[in-house]
């Protein structure tokens, strides 16, 4: 863990509630074995194993969970779920503390990855389908990374793997009324819980 | 009695990058005398971006289409394994009357959450035994990778050992080819991050492709769209950057299924991958002599 | 007209603190029959007992209530208090106005005392329609059975027969010597498990006392404490064991080889065997499976040819080879039995990601121990099991198959932290280019000497302790790749071995649910045998006159196991020292006028307790074995004529208690 200074713990804080009641998981069965970090595939690029996470929600380290780049850089391969010894689902850990983080707008540990998220889902609002091209291109230019991944475009292209224009699906007007209600559901949600 | 006609949700991978996929896997569904009703208008089930976050729409996209397959009154087939894992998480969350409620909110329809979603590969694997094999796979070895959102969460998507797996073994030695047994099978290869982190892509899958071709396989079969890609697309970069002298093709499973059934390579599109498996095929007697590869 | 005494405890301020005990005393003066009250702060110390002793007699009392604790506690103490001071001990009635009172309802005192005021109440309508009861005196058979031939049987045959009491060793494999006797070293002090052990086996075969049936079964245990009835099952051992001298001919003759089970299957033994070289008895058994003999004679009647083969028969020098010896059953009663059962090995082919057995190289504990061993199948040489070299790497896994919910066994098994030391200890003593690596998650080392021992392995061995649990175990080339975390650092690592050994926890013997059930012995959701108290009674169960010991009662090491042993043959030892043995009087009756010979009660009862009888006038009716009856009520509860009672339950009795709160 990157971390200096000497750690207050809060046991039973908001963030260990928060991740209790959206995932559904009991963060104080992990032990700390360890197994999550030992067969997680991105591991060994993540700022903190998933156990660490684990340890630092147990703790109330709050911050240090949010920022971390680990609930980015999970791919939800769900690998530790399935092995974990204490039956805990910690890819389901993940996956709240990343609503958490959407949800705080809290500045992203992995911002290219977030922001291909980002782009995913715009871009399914915008034809409800997502057109691989457009989500290439739009990620090169707005991460600011105009030449990556450009290797296999000819190749993509040749095969006709690729269509240059977006696919147009009737359904588009349901699914654009439905981000919609879903912003709208939020924004409510978010003004309850300030009052 | 086994259903002969599925709603058919391919997913948009299937429309571009894997269209191999989508056609091998029609072709090989025609061939059984298994009908694929493709649902009209389906749009994305949201990916790893929707679940990844925002719960609702991880929740609400899959809904819509399992709600149109619910309209059809037919079991859902689906061909893309992150699909299909976002489908039976949709399902399972929805079994909670509340959100089922505010899902049907959200879509403006009546959904009851009764739809059977199944995999393309559990549909071949029941069929097994009805097929007539006219070009038997015999004389290829083949390393069966399953990936993770396949067979992960057990409880939730139900359908093989999570470690070890076997349906799709047991598939292919139908088929007439032998299986190796290897310690990878559902290991993870990157998922949707070759954008993002495409070292991180390289380096898993190269474990991967390295493990299967130290088994003894001659080809490596997939049930995904992204495993495929991960695994097919990015062989040239792992020659560099490992210094590997092999290549192994990478197939889905469809296809190898076309192959045994009687199609030709270039009906299944066995042209269009990064790392070509026609040599390969034509080695083992298995691609008819004079298709030209097209790079 | 009856005379009560109610005697209300404090109890500290376990019941004074919440009950107001003075209102209790003050209620309980004008119940019906109650002739004196009083109070004690501890009514069972001496003090207290006195004084109830001495208001008995100076009040003439005939009847006693108690409110206190529980009677699980100390009905008995009481019995004996008033025994003494000549009231029939059955004339006793316990208000449990602790556990069911104070304890539960500290935070309303008033509801409380009203509560131990009705309690009290009860009491004192059930106590004045009591009747006196008295006890039987059954005798005893003093022979003990003891089922388990490993460390902790052997040690309770041996202590029970130096008490000069009969015993027989029941053991289900060919030889006793149970796990211990596959070990190399005994941590901490690097004893030969064999060298200690087989001293202790062939005691057992001299002994005069102790009757060892190897090669046997318990097939079903009817009966009660002192007189067991007790099937046996001897397996045919196609060998006369009376005329074999051991001398070892057969086995060495015999030409058939298959995989030894003695030796986990890495090395081979004859059809004819002795499952290793100190066995006991030293005399071989015939594997009707794999021998040709058999074989032949199978394929004879199914039509088909093979070469038949009596080799062992024609080389036998006492003419003891019985090709036609058939299983037995021995009958034999007994006074007590002692389970030593113990334990196997957890099978962690359900670790689909360590290979579930996929891997040659990656090997359990115990087959390190084979290897290790001088008389195991490489005469201690330890070799990769795939290719014969000799590892340079290895790593050892923590906790499979314990500490795992997931794989359904959530409990330490306790003994794995130091026999992966001592084996580490030991690989770098058999070739110090070796390079030990333990994962663990905790190294539980709670044990004389362990800790130090633990350290050794670090300090002066070299091995490298990793913190953290193993995710996955692959092949790579030659080499097997180990994948884990340094959790004190927080970064994956991967280990490139040469082998692997797994720290495959305990788990009872196959069968032992099977067993506890025809013993009528508890077992819990592992299927370890469950005790009578796990820290007051640890040796006994809940079936008076069945004790137990070592590892099938939980995972024990082996000076645990002998202990155990020694505690259960003392318990059976103490049992044997009477000449005859108390019924408890409050059993079950049957009144013969009422009962309709329906035999409900003979189906329902738990303890085989209920007999027929045919009365004059011919009719079949039930009869209870007092000696066996346990008093449950299940018999009570089930008889559709009322025609079954219980003694100081009587429905007349209870039914007492229940109109004193109707006022």
């Amino acid at each position: 863990m990157n971390m200096t200074g000497t750690i207050k713990p809060s046991p039973s804080s908001d963030l260990q509630n928060f991740v209790e009641s959206r995932s559904g998981q009991k963060v104080l069965r992990c032990y700390q074995c360890g197994k999550c970090s030992a067969g997680c595939p991105a591991s060994y690029v993540m700022d903190m194993g998933p156990r660490q996470i684990m340890r630092a929600i147990q703790l109330g380290l709050r911050e240090k969970v949010l920022e971390s780049s680990t609930i980015w850089l999970c791919i939800s391969c769900q690998t530790c779920s399935a092995r974990c010894p204490n039956e805990i689902d910690i890819a389901r850990v993940m996956e709240s503390l990343r609503w958490l983080a959407a949800a705080e707008k809290s500045e992203p540990a992995e911002k290219d990855i977030a922001l291909f998220h980002q782009l995913f889902l715009t871009l399914i609002k915008r034809s409800g389908r997502v057109h691989e091209l457009s989500l290439g291109a739009l990620y090169n230019l707005l991460g600011r990374h105009p030449f990556a991944n450009m290797k296999r475009l000819p190749g993509m292209l040749a095969r006709g793997k690729l269509s240059v224009l977006p696919p147009r699906v009737k359904g588009v007007a349901e699914i654009r009324s439905l981000f919609a209600k879903v912003k709208a559901m939020e924004k409510e949600h978010q003004k309850r819980e300030v009052e | 009695m086994r259903p002969d006609t599925y709603a058919y949700y391919p997913g948009c991978t299937l429309h571009s990058t894997a269209k191999e996929y989508d056609v091998s896997a029609r072709l090989v569904c025609h061939k059984l005398g298994i009908k694929l009703q493709e649902l009209e208008n389906w749009t994305c089930c949201g990916a790893s971006s929707a679940h990844t976050t925002n719960e609702l729409l991880s929740i609400a996209l899959p809904a819509r289409e399992l709600q149109a397959a619910e309209e059809m009154g037919l079991p859902l087939a689906v061909a893309c394994a992150l699909c299909f894992s976002r489908l039976k998480h949709s399902a399972y969350e929805l079994a909670d009357k509340e959100k089922l409620d505010l899902v049907n909110e959200l879509l403006g329809k009546e959904f009851h959450n009764t739809t059977e979603v199944v995999h393309l590969l559990k549909v071949l694997y029941e069929e097994r035994d009805a097929m007539t094999v006219s070009r038997p796979l015999s004389s290829l070895k083949i390393a069966c990778y399953y990936g993770c959102l396949l067979v992960r969460p057990q409880e939730i998507v139900d359908l093989d050992d999570v470690e070890n797996p076997q349906i799709m073994d047991q598939l292919m030695e139908r088929l007439g080819a032998v299986t190796v047994d290897w310690g990878f099978k559902t290991e993870c290869c990157g998922a949707s991050l070759p954008l993002t982190k495409p070292e991180m892509v390289l380096k898993l899958s190269h474990r991967i492709l390295s493990q299967a071709k130290q088994a003894g396989a001659d080809c490596v079969a997939v049930a995904c769209p992204m495993c495929h890609n991960n695994l097919d697309a990015y062989q040239k970069d792992m020659k560099r950057k490992y210094s590997d002298k092999f290549e192994l093709p990478v197939l889905y499973f469809t296809q190898l299924a076309g192959l045994a059934l009687g199609f030709s390579p270039k009906q299944l599109l066995l042209d269009k991958h990064f790392t070509s498996p026609l040599p390969m095929l034509r080695d083992k007697g298995l691609a008819d002599a004079g298709i030209a590869i097209k790079v | 007209m009856a005379r009560t005494g109610v005697f209300i405890c404090h109890c500290g301020t376990n019941i004074g603190g919440t009950v107001d005990v003075s209102k209790v005393l003050e209620a309980a003066k004008s119940m019906p029959t109650v002739a004196y009250v009083d109070d004690n702060t501890y009514s069972c110390s001496e003090p207290g007992q006195a004084s109830i002793h001495d208001a008995i007699i100076e009040n003439r009392l005939d009847r006693v209530v108690i409110g206190c604790c529980s009677p699980r506690m100390h009905e008995n103490t009481f019995r004996k208090t008033v025994a003494t001071a000549g009231i029939n001990p059955y004339l006793l009635e316990i208000s449990n106005i602790r556990e069911h009172c104070s304890w539960v309802h500290g935070d309303d005192k008033e509801a409380a005392t009203d509560k131990a005021i009705e309690l009290v109440r009860m009491a004192v309508a059930k106590v004045a329609s009591l009747e006196p009861l008295f006890s039987r005196q059954v005798g005893l058979t003093k022979r003990a059975l003891v089922i388990g031939g490993g460390i902790a049987g052997i040690q309770a045959a041996l202590d029970i027969a130096n008490a000069d009491y009969e015993v027989v060793l029941v053991e289900r494999e060919p030889s006793i010597g149970g796990r211990m006797a596959q070990l190399d070293k005994t941590f901490p002090t690097l004893d030969c498990s064999a060298c200690i052990l087989a001293p202790k086996m062939v005691d057992v075969a001299q002994h005069p006392n102790i009757t060892l049936l190897t090669y046997a079964e318990v097939q079903d245990v009817k009966g009660f404490v002192g007189n067991f009835e007790v099937n046996i099952l001897q397996k045919a051992r196609k060998v006369d064991h009376i005329k074999c001298t051991g001398c070892g001919t057969c086995w060495q003759k015999c030409l058939e080889r298959t995989p030894s089970e003695f030796n986990l299957e890495m090395g081979k033994r004859s059809a004819i065997y002795i499952p290793f070289p100190q066995a006991v008895p030293l005399k071989p058994v015939i594997d009707t499976e794999h021998c040709a003999h058999f074989k032949y004679l199978e394929a004879k009647e199914e039509g088909r040819d093979l070469p038949d083969c009596n080799i062992c028969q024609q080389l036998c020098p006492v003419s003891a080879i019985d090709y036609e010896q058939e299983d037995q059953i021995i009958s034999e009663r007994f006074g007590a039995i002692i389970v030593a059962t113990g334990y196997q090995t957890f099978d962690h082919s359900v670790y689909h990601e360590y290979g579930s057995g996929r891997y040659a190289d990656v090997i359990t504990g115990l087959h390190l121990e084979r290897l290790l061993s001088a008389s195991g199948p490489t005469g201690g040489e330890v070799i990769r099991p795939s290719d014969g070299l000799l590892p340079k790497t290895v790593v050892f896994v923590s906790c499979v198959g314990s500490r795992d919910e997931q794989k359904g066994r959530a409990y330490c098994s306790k003994v794995c932290c130091m026999y992966m030391a001592k084996q580490a200890i030991m690989l770098k003593e058999h070739d110090p280019e070796v390079q030990c690596y333990i994962f663990y998650i905790d190294i539980r080392a709670g044990g004389k000497d362990f800790e130090e021992f633990a350290r050794r392995a670090q300090e002066e061995y070299g091995t490298l302790y990793l913190r953290g649990r193993i995710s996955k175990i692959y092949q790579e080339g030659k080499k097997l790749i180990v994948c884990g975390e340094d959790s004190l650092i927080g970064r994956p690592v991967e280990i490139a071995a040469d082998l692997v050994v797994l720290a495959t926890g305990m788990e009872p013997s196959i069968g032992a649910a099977e067993l506890a059930q025809r013993l009528k012995i508890s077992y819990d959701t592992n299927n370890f045998f469950i005790e009578a108290h796990p820290k007051l009674r640890p040796v006994e169960t809940n079936t008076d006159g069945i004790f137990l010991a070592g590892s099938c009662i939980g995972p024990r090491d082996i000076p645990e196991s002998v202990a155990q042993g020694g505690a259960a043959a003392a318990k059976v030892a103490a049992l044997f020292s009477q000449d005859v043995l108390t019924t408890d009087p409050m059993v079950a009756t049957i009144d013969p006028m009422l009962c309709s010979g329906c035999l409900l009660c003979t189906q329902v009862c738990p303890f085989n307790a209920i007999d027929t009888q045919v009365t004059r006038d011919g009719r079949t009716i039930a009869l209870v074995n007092e000696t066996m009856c346990k008093g449950c009520g299940l018999c009570v509860a089930s008889c559709r004529f009322g025609a079954a009672d219980l003694r100081g339950f009587t429905q007349q009795q209870i039914l007492a208690q229940v109109t004193s709160l109707w006022r």
